[in-house]
């Protein structure tokens, strides 16, 4: 079984126009939309608190909402949380009560209206804390760019390198903008998922540009753009193929791994469909539009070194 | 021939899954309730606990699995959970305070697998429940304890050299000190720079001279005090029974506690976040403690209030500080009267032989401090802490002390008991605060590994199917890869001891199985190409695994890149994911290159092919 059998080339830089306008489309209302409505940051990296109850019957919002009042934590905000069972309370950060004993406070609150209430998580961060964190979160994406960066201009070259750097910005800020749009909670774990995204969004691009590389020295003739077609088309099913084993299993993540794990399946799922998309026109046409030719990538023939000779696996 | 691996390479792939299978199979059996023995702070554990256990567990009927000593616990195995809790009651009232009593869940490796080290993997405090605190020691409250002691050392030192001195205070990050004339300024300065390297001396105006402390000495006082309420806390946790409880520092200023299967998140905050500390002080019998309530306290004294209301006027000096202390006991001198009996570690005796030799039949204070949030803040937003300061005790001296002396002239056995407590319960040196809480109720502990396994289990089934379908035979040696790869992941999480499996890292092992299949992707793609350009099913074999080799090892080496600086900056769940994902990189580069190959050869190797099922 085959998904794509194409007898020749797909010219995927045909529409690399159609392709970076899109881009950049998507670019710009992801960061418009992260300017204006920002990205509704979790407990993380906000601090403040969050409580999860679990009723034994289905619980009535308005009640708790009423409870929470009386004891004067009125802007405690209230919600579902997976079921109607459970309920989750946040709480921004307040100087007056010592945050320790808060949980305990809100506790208490909700036990003298429904004895029937159990704890399932209650936690804490303090806001210079959660300062910490979002500064760390950004050091740490930043770190891991530059790193990228900087291996991928040695093994391959700086064209390549700066585009798929290109093209695990593009999928990042992406990600970030949809998070942004649909005014899903950012927390920790998000941070993580985009992490990954970039892992995930670098893997594909790093297979791309290998085999453009190979092209280059390989195909005799033919300009740039005809060999990254090539390139395109002959990795094209592996492409394909590992996006829908990932998908599958964030899938499964999604719908089975439970209400805590959501926002992180969430942006995987989405990363990894626009990274599959980026490592086709957006880190090639970023290398094409740098110039990228064959003589960039035929010399060192240190490259070839033990090719010639029985493989070690 | 093409496509034939040596022998010994065969045996490497079979041993290197094998020893993971090995490491891997301790989490298959699950875990025993159990009830932990530890030593408190002035016992032991050792074979005779050991045989007191078992006649407590005989004598009460309790039907044990098994009893065993290790690293200075005993851990005794039941049957079920119900046993637990009367299990505990009865140690606890067979062994006394002397002992921490905790339940726990052993993990029920057989032995001759943990004679191997092996174990299940660790699982974080998302996945079995617990509460994680993260604390904030004061670090200004430190150097400011640490600069009240300097002033104090340059009264007494100044005074006993004969250097008179007019005045000297504390100032912003050091002491200022006034001198009568230059030339006792310049015997002073190079007194003082002998006797404190430590310190940078500055000459002011006005016969004045600053002092700071240097860059070392002030990392030297942090790291003292962040170390010193690590042990502090480490006591405290001790004291509340928890089983494997985790204190680490983490960065300049904080620490990390980590209580597994604790519910009572009330009573362990207060325990942790009581910060106390104890002085003691002469009392200054040479003023009217009546002018000084009227409000003329004599500048090396202070007025302090006792535990009755009453005023009792104290030198400022301070004699000896409670991190001195290694133990207290309450017990009863030999007319019956209640007593403290203390023990000093080697410098706290030596301050308290100088200070107690000249004041024998003269009264001594044990001062008690407590530092108390406000609600107020700083300008960095963190919590200002009050002193509160109090005279819990006043005894006369009876003979020179040493490392080990007495307070007597309580008023009950339970004040003396109440002492000891507090003296033993140590002194943080400074004030801490809780910065992060989280607490995951064991249900949602339960609930969350729940989840996490079954969208391992169903991702898992729809990539071997799809793979099946699409790759055939070739499909179906993929699978038995990515079936090993997570094995060998489980196995290499539960060898590695730092590796703690969490929510996060859940969710990287299911990301894993998505990706893992990646490297066979290539290479199968690889070998279609080849088998399309024309060539041998042996020949398109042999280049596809060769020619996807690169790739494969350049897109995991900078994947394995991101997720080695998660690993070295990121916290909390970043850190738990990361741990997994690099882990799964390096297993599914094995099994997808080496593992596949392996299998690839012995089935297909060395025949005469006309067709490959791929």
């Amino acid at each position: 079984m085959r998904l794509f059998k194409f007898e020749n080339e797909v010219r995927f830089m045909s529409l690399r126009i159609p392709a970076s306008i899109l881009s950049g489309v998507l670019l710009l209302v992801s960061l418009a939309s992260l300017a204006v409505n920002q990205l509704n940051w979790g407990l993380d990296f906000t601090g403040g608190t969050v409580i999860e109850v679990g009723y034994q019957q289905p619980a009535k919002l308005p009640d708790v909402r009423q409870h929470l009042e009386a004891e004067g934590f009125g802007n405690a905000v209230v919600q579902h949380f997976g079921s109607s069972q459970d309920v989750i309370i946040r709480l921004a950060p307040r100087d007056d009560i010592k945050a320790a004993q808060l949980s305990e406070m809100v506790l208490d609150a909700l036990k003298a209206g429904n004895t029937e209430v159990e704890m399932r998580r209650v936690e804490f961060v303090g806001p210079q804390v959660g300062q910490e964190l979002t500064e760390q979160g950004g050091l740490a994406m930043l770190v891991a760019l530059i790193c990228i960066l900087l291996y991928v201009a040695m093994r391959f070259e700086w064209r390549f390198a700066l585009g798929s750097v290109a093209a695990l910005i593009h999928d990042v800020i992406i990600t970030l903008g949809l998070f942004s749009v649909l005014q899903l909670e950012f927390d920790l774990t998000v941070l993580a998922a985009v992490l990954a995204v970039i892992g995930y969004s670098l893997n594909d691009t790093i297979v791309v540009m290998d085999r453009i590389r190979e092209n280059f020295r390989k195909l005799r003739k033919g300009g740039p753009e005809e060999v990254i077609n090539v390139s395109l088309t002959q990795t094209f099913n592996r492409t394909m193929v590992t996006s829908i084993t990932t998908v599958l299993v964030l899938l499964a993540l999604f719908f089975k791994g439970g209400a805590l794990i959501h926002g992180f399946a969430t942006a995987l799922l989405f990363g990894v469909i626009v990274g599959t998309y980026s490592s086709i026109y957006v880190s090639s046409s970023v290398a094409l539009a740098l110039g990228i030719s064959k003589e960039d990538l035929i010399p060192p023939q240190v490259e070839k070194e033990g090719a010639d000779q029985d493989p070690m696996v | 021939m093409i496509n034939q691996y040596p022998l010994w390479k065969y045996i490497m792939v079979i041993l290197v899954v094998a020893v993971c299978a090995l490491y891997a199979s301790p989490n298959l059996y699950g875990e025993d309730p159990a009830v932990q023995v530890s030593a408190g702070r002035n016992a032991e554990v050792n074979t005779q606990t050991l045989e007191q256990v078992q006649q407590t567990l005989q004598q009460q009927n309790i039907d044990a699995k098994g009893v065993a000593l290790e690293e200075q616990q005993i851990l005794v195995r039941l049957n079920s959970d119900d046993a637990q809790l009367p299990t505990r009651e009865a140690l606890e009232r067979a062994l006394g305070d002397d002992y921490v009593v905790a339940l726990n869940l052993a993990p029920a490796t057989p032995d001759w697998l943990e004679s191997l080290g092996a174990g299940p993997m660790k699982l974080g405090l998302d996945l079995r429940g617990g509460v994680h605190f993260l604390m904030e020691v004061d670090m200004s409250a430190a150097l400011g304890r640490a600069l009240e002691n300097l002033e104090e050392d340059f009264r007494t030192s100044l005074r006993e050299e004969r250097l008179r001195y007019r005045r000297v205070e504390l100032v912003e990050n050091g002491l200022e000190v006034q001198f009568r004339d230059a030339e006792t300024l310049e015997q002073a300065v190079s007194f003082l720079e002998e006797k404190n390297p430590q310190l940078r001396i500055v000459e002011g105006d006005e016969l004045t001279i600053k002092a700071t402390l240097t860059e070392q000495r002030l990392k030297e006082i942090r790291e003292y005090a962040l170390k010193q309420n690590i042990t502090i806390m480490r006591n405290r946790v001790n004291q509340l029974g928890v089983a494997e409880p985790v204190i680490q520092r983490q960065g300049a200023d904080r620490i990390v506690v980590q209580l597994p299967g604790i519910q009572d998140t009330a009573r362990a905050k207060e325990i942790l976040n009581a910060t106390a500390t104890l002085q003691f002080r002469m009392v200054d019998l040479d003023h009217d403690v009546r002018d000084a309530v009227e409000g003329r306290v004599p500048p090396g004294s202070q007025l302090l209030m006792d535990r009755n209301g009453q005023p009792q006027l104290l030198e400022k000096r301070i004699m000896l500080t409670g991190d001195h202390i290694v133990d207290a006991n309450s017990a009863f001198d030999e007319y019956g009267r209640p007593q403290v009996s203390i023990k000093l570690d080697s410098e706290g005796g030596d301050k308290m032989s100088r200070g107690t030799k000249d004041n024998i039949g003269k009264p001594m204070a044990t001062v008690f401090i407590e530092y108390k949030p406000t609600p107020e803040k700083d300008d960095e937003g963190k919590t200002v802490f009050e002193k509160h300061e109090e005279v819990i005790n006043v005894a006369t001296i009876q003979a020179r002390l040493g490392r080990d002396f007495r307070i007597t002239g309580l008023d009950s056995p339970q004040e003396a008991q109440n002492l000891s407590l507090l003296l033993r319960a140590g002194a943080l040196v400074a004030p801490i605060q809780i910065v992060e809480e989280r607490t995951i109720g064991p249900s949602l502990g339960a609930e969350n590994i729940n989840l996490g396994m079954q969208a391992i289990i169903w991702g898992l089934c729809l990539v071997l199917a799809f793979m099946v379908l699409y790759y055939k035979k070739f499909g179906i040696v993929a699978n038995m890869a990515l079936l090993v790869n997570l094995v060998m992941i489980v196995g290499v999480m539960s060898l590695i001891p730092g590796a703690t499996l969490t929510l996060p890292g859940m969710a990287g092992i299911v990301l894993t199985v998505g990706m893992a299949v990646d490297a066979n992707v290539l290479i199968f793609e690889r070998i279609r190409e080849e088998l399309r350009d024309g060539r041998s099913p042996q020949q398109a074999i042999h280049h596809g695994y060769d020619s996807a080799l690169s790739t494969i090892a350049d897109a995991n080496i900078t994947t394995l890149i991101a997720a080695i600086i998660l690993f070295a900056v990121g916290t909390g769940p970043i850190k738990g994911f990361s741990v997994t994902l690099a882990i799964g990189i390096l297993t599914s580069m094995f099994t997808a290159i080496v593992g596949t190959r392996a299998i690839v050869n012995s089935v297909w190797g060395g025949k005469r092919l006309e067709k490959l099922s791929i």
